[in-house]
């Protein structure tokens, strides 16, 4: 096969102010790709070619390449993770192709995502949401058993189907609004499913959305292209429980207390 | 008070006050055309139906406060939503694309404030009297002053302006088709039997709406209502 | 170098129990004061860091990935084994650490086994409250499956992807306390060296891999969780930026490395379809309890799996194996795959794959079971390579997938250096010559929230805290050799890629040190090893700076390592003049089964650092088998 790539080429980190710093969109022409490659071995031979002619290589997040650490990213013709449904870009096989294809190539685009450099951004804004209260309170030690709480089949399924977001951002890129609100959504119902995560409900929800909000990002207007571009098929639904979860909370928020604490030892 | 300007604040507050304010503009606009069918019963249904308004007095005032709050906002809250999500995104992409969003869901802004615009129009018009004061002086000249009747025949007599009012509904049709089942997502109400449900409904109640206000301007210009004689 | 495995007295059950009482301990207000740093943030590392702040400890902790989540073990598909006998079919403490045992082909600790089945009820346990999502029944209950080498069913699953859920647990454990500041997470930081003060581990060189900037970190004691070594290969099953540098370059100051020869090669991956290819994909052994393994009975029978008759197949794993069938240990698959791939019998294009078929259970179960049981890997196989398994078989072949072999520890899990521990993959105690599966989640998990807790308080307890500032010497010295290093590799300017010497040194690794190996070869694979590593350093090609994102940069240091591991690696496998488990000599062998020689190597190799890996020194830790007698394994 024979391609034409437009990849964004950006050399310094994006900042507030200057986002776009100095980069722009470069046309590369690469030959003899097999339609057997991942896309990600397609930009491998890319980056071969140009090492060979001294150019610095493209640079991409990518790791385990199986589609399930959610390093890889990548907005291919306009869409995150390129045209097949439920698949990262690792494993996007260039057969999704035509040969003589005109490809464009650019990174995650969103305020909460400055670009590092060519097509790597920072998601370190995801970590710092799941800092604020995406797990259950519980220490190393001696929980119960673990069969002493039966989950109902359904919820365990339900929390699952949220639980398995590998957190790449393809929401986030897809929104028309770059919204999070499917990540943090995933995350408000996988704990909310589950007995065990429903005791610190009202605070998990005040907290994610809080520290969502402070990241940047944009706000849903139910257009559901998140869905159409998670690679895990993250359904809205969860979206939907969020909302519900965040007005609960706000509902039966009790003012701060002026009652003194501690020193009851 | 704080704790409920924190709340506005949110992205999901602001999300749920677009919802409800949605729902509450919904009602109205339902009520609306249920209150102009009486067009269609003749000049003294409806001239009826404008005094009886009229005489509420205060409580209309209350009515059209309230209305007004809710209606300011729904716009002010929409502003503030997305001037946010334009700033979440400070590159555009150079390829764009779409997967599922419809073509209602991605101009609720566009369509938002076209309808903005034309309310404007509508209560300049037969609120005010400031477009037509012709048609308006018939609503004043009426008995006791509220021949409405005479006033929307003689309006959409007027093919520019029913054809304004048309094209109005055609654009509040999109606007109420994502607007109600979004609000209902936005709501927190999510489903596998009801949410397709939920979207058919809207689709139809949209269509409703819309198809009603528009057959009204439309049964004027067609003469199916006669003018006042 | 003194080994001294501290295996604690008393009966094999006692012994965790005797130790833990043994052990000094840190008092509450004292443990703030020392700080601990993590490195890697995997199942071993993210539960250990989480554990160690829940306790009290500052943790510092570092890894390469843009953020803790994306560590290996999120790839881990099948499942996570514990003893709880929940199924009533005979399972047992004794049970998991003697199938352990065994399945490790007698080249493992006993007391650290014994252990680890120990803790592996308390895991479940601990994952069920942080909220993992395992798949249940529907009275609610949690629901197993089995897994190779056992005949009770232990494993706890989380459809297939239970290493990514058991990660973002013990991630979810970690970023609670990033979020109350007890931990600080370095993401996109890249450890390059140990600094060792007085015969102590006392600190670590990191490059952050988005300024490019060399810093050092000093703490009282260094944890490596940094994973296994397997991507020496170059085509595994590992993530791409999987490497050996921060234990190699920790054995280059002094930490004796283990069983380096032992990988494991594991039965069911996608075959390779071209030289373009950069990573093999895994197809769980879960799927192994319900496909069936054939070949065609004929050499070259290039019919399609449909048109081939039943009495034509050879459904090989059965007939060899009776009793286990096609859950024959992942080492015995794996070679008896190669073996009918070599008759010439094997399948697909390159003939080198054998048929993994679920006709069978899709009639007896129906094809609805079979996708809630197994679609996301059915639904990942089918876009790999365009072919519905459903209606044909999936073809599968060996592949590098695990390395049983790693940084020598004690029964604490503390190296040869004192204050350097090393947990999960990154060491070498539990697994001997051959991991069972789902015994990877098991083991970094129990050394992260259930071992090192306790054994590095009792080292801790015996150093001044803060001892060692970063303004002493060995820091300063420790960061310019890193400096050195890379001006070295970003002045060479020669003509070959990182990857093209990558590539190059997994082809010798592959064809001489892979499945099978034999003395001719290794000495041969040593002294190509040695070669490109000389060319390497003359020829390779690394552009751009120091100080920005250079991920060739990245690639160059482990591929540099890599060199001189992947001679030691073979090395180790020539020295050890036996079969057992993954590693297996052709010239040790009965009919195809690996042949052990207990009279003369029971025992653990450990190598020290001399200078060139031609130099390094071989150790021994006898290994004493008190509880599971020596026995030949058999699964027949």
């Amino acid at each position: 096969m024979k391609l034409t790539l437009h990849i964004w080429r950006q050399q310094k980190r994006s900042t507030k102010d200057n986002f776009a710093q100095d980069g722009k969109m470069v046309r590369y022409e690469l030959d003899h790709v097999s339609p057997d490659m991942s896309f990600l071995e397609m930009l491998d031979v890319l980056n071969e070619q140009l090492t060979r002619k001294g150019e610095e290589p493209v640079v991409f997040d990518h790791d385990c390449r199986e589609g399930i650490c959610g390093s890889c990213s990548l907005m291919i013709n306009g869409e995150a993770h390129g045209p097949q449904s439920g698949t990262t870009t690792c494993q996007l096989h260039m057969r999704s192709f035509q040969d003589g294809a005109e490809i464009w190539i650019e990174p995650w685009r969103a305020a909460a995502f400055p670009v590092i450099k060519d097509l790597m951004v920072d998601r370190s804004a995801f970590d710092r949401i799941v800092q604020a209260g995406a797990f259950i309170s519980v220490n190393t030690g001696a929980p119960q058993d673990a069969n002493a709480i039966p989950v109902p089949k359904a919820d365990a399924d339900k929390a699952f189907d949220a639980a398995t977001c590998i957190g790449c951002g393809a929401c986030v890129a897809a929104c028309k609004n770059a919204s999070a609100m499917l990540f943090v959504g995933a995350k408000v119902s996988h704990f909310v499913h589950l007995p065990q995560g429903r005791v610190e409900r009202e605070t998990r929800a005040r907290k994610l959305v809080a520290q969502m909000d402070a990241e940047g990002f944009g706000n849903c207007t139910n257009q559901y292209e998140c869905e159409a571009a998670c690679p895990k098929d993250i359904p809205v639904r969860v979206i939907a429980e969020m909302n519900r979860e965040f007005v609960r909370a706000k509902a039966v928020e009790e003012p701060p207390s002026k009652k003194r604490v501690g020193g009851d030892g | 008070m704080t704790w409920l300007c924190d709340f506005w604040r949110s992205s999901i507050g602001g999300k749920v006050t677009m919802a409800v304010t949605g729902l509450l503009l919904f009602g109205f606009v339902v009520a609306h055309l249920l209150g102009n069918l009486k067009l269609l019963a003749g000049p003294d249904s409806i001239n009826a139906y404008a005094k009886m308004l009229h005489d509420l007095g205060p409580l209309l005032w209350v009515a059209r406060i309230g209305l007004l709050v809710i209606f300011v906002l729904h716009v002010v809250t929409a502003i503030r939503l997305s001037s946010a999500n334009k700033a979440a995104r400070p590159v555009r992409y150079s390829k764009e694309a779409t997967m599922q969003a419809t073509l209602a869901s991605r101009s609720m802004v566009l369509s938002g404030l076209t309808v903005l615009v034309f309310l404007i129009y509508h209560l300049l018009h037969f609120t005010l009297g400031v477009t037509n004061p012709e048609h308006f002086q018939k609503k004043a000249a009426g008995a006791q002053g509220f021949d409405v009747y005479a006033m929307v025949t003689a309006s959409f007599a007027n093919p520019a302006i029913a054809l304004t009012y048309v094209a109005a509904q055609v654009v509040l049709f999109f606007h109420l088709s994502h607007g109600m089942q979004s609000l209902a997502h936005t709501l927190g109400l999510h489903h596998a039997r009801y949410t397709p449900m939920i979207k058919k409904l809207s689709f139809l109640l949209a269509l409703l709406i819309a198809g009603g206000n528009a057959f009204l301007a439309l049964s004027v210009l067609t003469g199916i209502v006669k003018g006042a004689a | 170098m003194k080994l001294d495995s501290k295996i604690p007295d008393g009966a094999i059950h006692e012994k965790w129990s005797n130790r833990k009482f043994e052990l000094k301990l840190v008092n509450p207000a004292n443990k703030r004061k020392y700080k601990v740093l993590v490195v890697g943030s995997g199942l071993a590392g993210s539960s250990a860091a989480a554990s160690l702040a829940e306790l009290g400890y500052q943790v510092e902790c570092f890894c390469f990935q843009d953020s803790p989540r994306r560590a290996h073990s999120i790839a881990a598909q099948g499942g996570i084994n514990a003893a709880k006998n929940y199924r009533n079919d005979g399972d047992s403490v004794y049970r998991l650490f003697y199938d352990t045992v065994k399945g490790g082909d007698f080249r493992a600790r006993e007391a650290n086994v014994h252990r680890l089945a120990e803790l592996s009820v308390n895991i479940i346990d601990q994952a069920v409250a942080q909220g993992v999502p395992f798949a249940r029944e529907y009275s609610g209950l949690l629901d197993n499956r089995s897994f190779g080498g056992a005949q009770v069913s232990r494993t706890f699953y989380a459809r297939g992807q239970t290493g990514q859920q058991l990660l973002l647990g013990a991630y979810s454990a970690l970023s609670r306390q990033i979020g109350l500041k007890q931990v600080k997470m370095f993401p996109r930081t890249e450890m390059l060296d140990l600094v060792v003060v007085d015969g102590h581990a006392k600190g670590i060189v990191v490059r952050d891999l988005v300024t490019g900037e060399i810093r050092t970190h000093a703490g009282d004691a260094v944890v490596l969780a940094t994973g296994g070594y397997g991507t020496v290969f170059y085509l595994s099953t590992n993530a791409m930026n999987c490497n050996v540098t921060a234990t190699w370059r920790s054995h280059k100051r002094g930490a004796g490395f283990a069983n380096p020869c032992y990988t494991q090669i594991h039965p069911t991956c996608i075959p390779v379809s071209g030289d373009h290819q950069s990573k093999l994909t895994l197809m769980s052994e879960s799927l192994r309890n319900d496909g069936r393994i054939w070949v065609p009975t004929k050499k070259g029978d290039k019919r399609k799996a449909a048109e081939i008759p039943d009495n034509e197949r050879d459904y090989y794993l059965e007939r060899k194996y009776p009793s286990f069938g096609n859950l024959a240990p992942r080492d015995i698959a794996s070679r008896a795959a190669m073996q009918v791939c070599d008759e010439g019998r094997g399948v697909g294009d390159t003939g080198l794959g054998v048929y993994l078929d679920f006709r069978d259970s899709i009639q007896r179960l129906g094809k609805d079971a079979i996708a809630a049981k197994y679609g996301n890997l059915f639904h990942m196989y089918a876009k790999i390579t365009a072919e519905d398994p459903y209606s044909q078989p999936m073809r599968i072949f060996p592949a590098v997938h695990y390395t049983m072999g790693g940084l020598w520890v004690d029964y604490d899990l503390q190296s040869t250096i004192p204050g350097l521990f090393v947990c999960g993959e990154a060491n070498f105690s539990d697994h001997g010559a051959n991991r069972l599966g789902a015994s990877a989640l098991m083991q970094g998990l129990a050394d992260g929230y259930f071992v090192i807790p306790y054994t590095i308080g009792g080292y801790l307890a015996g150093q001044k805290p803060g001892a060692v500032p970063q303004s002493h010497p060995e820091f300063g010295k420790a960061t310019a050799a890193v400096q050195e290093m890379t001006k070295r590799l970003l002045g060479i300017q020669g003509k070959r890629s990182v990857d093209d010497f990558h590539k190059a040194l997994g082809k010798i690794m592959w064809s001489k040190c892979g499945m099978a190996r034999n003395e001719k070869g290794l000495q041969q694979a040593i002294a190509d090893i040695q070669t490109l590593r000389a060319e390497f350093w003359r020829d390779v090609k690394v552009l751009g700076g120091d100080a920005t994102v250079n991920q060739s940069l990245e690639k160059a240091g482990r591929v540099a390592d890599f060199l001189e591991f992947g001679e030691l690696t073979c090395r180790d496998a020539l020295e050890r003049r036996e079969s057992c488990g993954g590693h297996f000599r052709e010239e040790w062998q009965d009919a195809g089964e690996a042949k052990r020689d207990d009279e003369n190597f029971c025992h653990v190799a450990v190598w020290e650092h001399k200078g060139e890996p031609r130099q390094a020194v071989r150790h021994q830790e006898p290994l004493a088998f008190e509880n599971v007698h020596l026995a030949v394994r058999s699964y027949k």
